[in-house]
């Protein structure tokens, strides 16, 4: 058990080396030359060869990347060009916004996705499972900006339930994590119903019902555990993904979390800030693999992690 | 006739039954078309009593045990008829009483042990919620009652059990945890649907024994749901056979077997392989004095498992451990063993599936270094039949481009050719050359096992690996494909190794035969040397173990085995004792 965990940290801190050099790389060649957005339209050459010099982008492209890494291995994620501060403490001011959006929407969406997959699985065949089918189909189409405009509409604009954007208590944050959960809970709800429809095939919950178990039991019990194992696994990656609707949903929301940070960052290409918003999503992609993984064997005691 | 005590039987029979069922119809509803599954079932149970309902796939069996249960598909109902437990009628009972029923008066259990219990669960979790389910007894209570279960199924050390779960135990011991369940309740009735069918021949004979002394002790009616002539004649008193959804026949199993009244039941029992059968066949063919086709010496099949801090391997499966011997051309090399033994890994290493130590060779080519050209090459050689004819052929491949395949990869013929010669494997197999455009799905078991021969034949091998290919066939199907595979050997005097768990079957097909225990050969000779003078106590246990389809033999008693088979997995370093041969005369080899 410790000698897996040693082994996937050491393979996570690789993964996270490979990530930060190809996002490196990729800023390196794009055409936009932050140091002219820094400078402005109207400075001269000098002043922006002396910007160039100042930042270190004169350097060739791997010494560049030396240095950023051994800042980053001493925890200096550099300082954003534009706004003069740490990224770190940029990151950091916003990172609990990010995180507290995150665990919301991730509850939306497993919550909305697996009960609707339960029930379409016990419903298999019938118009109720079409309907919710046809549904989840529906919520994993709609890009999320149309659906959180639409949601403010509704829900903020014309019903006035909750504000139209904003940070700071519990009614802030309902619309933007549930246009965070929407999209998932389609891909979950699917997802879980083809899990359950399976399991509940299985010969086990024949023998459950052999039992003269009850229908509630049978589900709750024996069929609900074993068809969320493959779920779980789906849970780590979709973090990723997660990560990109953060971008989008905080900037239509107003929430200010690294998402937005991010997306203002990349306009103006502010290279410290995309790199450093890079790596915390990439490192919360990575852990939440690790804890899928370690979470599985304590369902299903058939896993051993070695 | 007043002299004489009247039978148990009759006593039985004046009796009230336990079960009555009348006109039974049991009927799949299919895009608004209804189509019985069942039709018109009667028979009665009698408490303590065993009936065996017979018959091969498709006859309705397993869904007369599904209707009785109340545990029929969504689409599958009873259409007609009653079944009375006791005087209530099971099927027309509304769903929450059935479900008070079902475990405590009405017990079932399944064929497959492996996959009937709840792999997330412990052992002592799924006893205790079972007992819970129909009694209000605290955790604790249930929990001993639980043990006490798995003690009466004689599982040593219950208390440990309990805490474990399923895929710890071993397939035997399942289908005994399972037995344990469905009796704690003390049911009146208990359905076996294939109880013994998954199971290895020596576990099947233990299980059945398990099943016979607790009904002994319990008045415990059973139904004995299989298809196989031998257990019915040794396990059960009455029988029911049926076919295609109808009764055929029923009566007492002795009557039954003595003087069937119908001819399916007669074509049945005759299709049953029986031990000695192939001993009055005649001779064996007269070994043959040409080089042989395949040769192994001193083969081995090890798989390295576990991994260490530093990534190497803890533990070592000796698969197949220093196995020697010879198949002659135009002679069946039969190969028996029970599950685990080694027998498929041998053929597996045969064709160059797995990797060897020691010498195997094929037609005369060493296997040991070939290069991806010349394993190809092999294959022109030896080809494999086996056990699951429908997972064997691509769902989305015509069976006539599956047969004409292996002429296609090793470019036999040209184009224009192959047709034919697929449509000559056809007819050759017993089939028609028209049905080579339609997909494996439209043919039945046998049909297919019959298009994997063909294919097998394509490339007119010397040696044809039939890995358990007659296992899965119901007895009149495997009865014709057993005729049709030594009809192929006559006219095209090619070898077969037939590995199979059937002791019965191999000793109709074979001319010479090993006995295969934990990776190694315990005794190898010619039919009659090894079933006519059985030497090892292993090999003498697998026969015994044979139920025979005749109801004379009942009340056998049987040595029970000690224990489980042990492991062949051991920790590197530690090679298993290589247990020598020893001729014994005229080439009988005992270890």
């Amino acid at each position: 058990m410790l000698g897996y965990l040693v082994r996937r940290l050491v393979q996570s801190v690789l993964i996270l080396l490979g990530v930060s050099f190809i996002t490196f790389v990729l800023l390196y060649v794009l055409p936009a030359d932050p140091v002219r957005q820094i400078a402005g339209r109207s400075a001269t050459a000098q002043t922006v060869e002396n910007i160039r010099q100042q930042l270190g982008l004169d350097q060739p492209m791997l010494v560049q990347y030396w240095r950023y890494l051994s800042g980053l291995v001493q925890g200096d994620m550099g300082r954003s060009y534009l706004q003069k501060t740490e990224v770190s403490t940029l990151i950091a001011a916003r990172l609990p916004a990010s995180l507290l959006l995150m665990a919301a929407g991730i509850f939306c969406e497993l919550l909305i996705g697996l009960t609707l997959g339960v029930i379409a699985a016990i419903f298999r065949g019938r118009s109720l499972d079409q309907g919710l089918m046809v549904t989840s189909f529906v919520a994993v189409s709609a890009p999320q900006f149309v659906v959180g405009l639409l949601l403010l509409y509704v829900f903020a604009v014309q019903l006035g339930w909750f504000p139209i954007g904003g940070y700071g208590t519990a009614a802030h944050l309902v619309l933007p994590a549930v246009t965070l959960g929407i999209m998932g809970s389609g891909w979950y709800s699917r997802m879980m119903r083809s899990s359950m429809v399976d399991v509940l095939r299985q010969d086990y919950i024949r023998t459950a019902r052999a039992k003269g178990l009850t229908r509630r039991r049978i589900l709750l019990r024996h069929a609900l555990p074993n068809a969320i194992l493959p779920i779980i696994a789906m849970i780590g990656i979709d973090i990723g993904i997660f990560m990109g609707g953060i971008v989008v949903v905080e900037s239509v929301f107003g929430w200010p979390g690294i998402g937005q940070l991010a997306w203002q960052a990349i306009q103006r290409v502010d290279i410290p800030i995309i790199m450093g918003v890079t790596m915390v999503s990439a490192t919360a992609i990575v852990l939440g693999n690790l804890l899928a993984d370690l979470v599985t064997p304590l369902i299903d005691p058939r896993i051993k992690l070695r | 006739m007043s002299g004489a005590l009247p039978s148990v039987t009759a006593l039985r029979e004046a009796a009230r039954p336990l079960l009555s069922v009348r006109d039974l119809t049991v009927s799949v509803r299919d895009r608004g078309v209804t189509r019985p599954l069942v039709e018109n079932l009667s028979f009665d149970l009698h408490p303590g009593e065993t009936l065996a309902i017979a018959g091969e796939s498709g006859s309705g069996k397993s869904i007369t045990s599904l209707a009785l249960m109340g545990l029929l598909p969504h689409n599958v109902s009873v259409t007609s008829g009653q079944a009375l437990l006791d005087g209530v009628d099971l099927p027309s009972l509304p769903e929450p009483d059935m479900r008070r029923l079902r475990g405590s008066k009405v017990a079932m259990i399944f064929q497959e042990p492996m996959t009937s219990l709840n792999p997330v669960h412990t052992i002592g979790s799924q006893m205790i919620e079972a007992m819970r389910a129909h009694e209000p007894v605290s955790r604790g209570a249930a929990r001993a009652a639980g043990i006490a279960a798995l003690r009466r199924v004689r599982i040593s050390e219950p208390e440990q059990r309990m805490r474990q779960y399923p895929h710890e135990l071993s397939g035997g011991m399942r289908q005994r945890v399972m037995i344990a369940m469905a009796l704690a309740m003390n049911p009146a009735l208990l359905i076996a649907d294939e109880p013994t069918t998954a199971l290895d021949v020596t576990v099947q004979r233990e299980v059945l024994e398990l099943l016979r002394e607790l009904q002994d002790s319990t008045e415990t009616a059973v139904i004995l749901i299989t298809h196989d002539m031998g257990v019915v004649a040794e396990y059960a008193d009455r029988a029911v056979v049926m076919k295609a959804g109808r009764m055929v026949e029923s009566g007492a199993v002795a009557d039954l077997f003595a003087s069937p009244g119908q001819d399916y039941t007669r074509a049945l029992l005759a299709a049953v392989p029986r031990l000695g059968d192939g001993a009055a066949r005649g001779k064996p063919r007269p070994p043959a004095t040409r080089a042989p086709v395949a040769r192994l010496v001193d083969a081995q099949v090890h798989f390295d498992i576990g991994a260490n801090v530093f990534g190497r391997p803890t533990h070592r499966v000796h698969a197949v451990e220093g196995v020697s011997f010879d198949i002659r051309p135009g002679e069946t090399f039969g190969l028996v063993g029970e599950s685990g033994c080694g027998k498929s890994t041998l053929a597996k290493a045969l064709v160059g599936l797995v990797p060897h130590r020691g010498h195997i060779e094929v037609a005369g080519h060493a296997l040991a270094g070939l290069t991806t050209q010349g394993k190809r090459d092999i294959c022109r050689d030896v080809q494999m039949v086996f056990q699951d004819p429908m997972a064997a052929l691509d769902p989305r491949m015509t069976v006539g481009d599956a047969v004409a395949e292996p002429l296609l990869i090793h470019q036999v013929c040209p184009a224009l050719e192959r047709q034919a010669r697929a449509a000559e494997l056809f007819r050759r197999v017993g089939l028609m050359p028209d049905q080579m455009t339609r997909y494996p799905h439209e043919f039945s078991g046998g049909q297919r096992q019959r298009i994997c021969v063909a294919r097998a034949l394509a490339l007119q091998p010397k040696l044809i690996i039939c890995d358990e290919s007659v296992s899965a066939l119901d007895v009149s199907v495997q009865a014709q494909v057993l005729a049709l595979l030594d009809e192929l050997q006559r006219d095209m005097t090619m070898s077969y190794l037939f590995i199979s768990h059937d002791m019965a079957v191999v000793e109709n097909v074979a001319d010479r035969l090993a006995v295969m225990y934990l990776g190694q050969i315990v005794e190898m000779g010619t039919r009659d040397q090894v079933f006519g003078n059985p030497q090892h106590p292993y090999t003498r246990r697998l026969l015994e173990a044979v139920p025979v389809p005749d109801p004379a033999g009942k009340g056998r008693t049987y040595a029970r085995s000690k224990g489980e088979v042990p492991s062949p997995i051991r920790a590197i370093g530690d090679a298993p004792q290589r247990m020598p041969l020893r001729d014994i005369g005229h080439g009988h080899l005992v270890a």
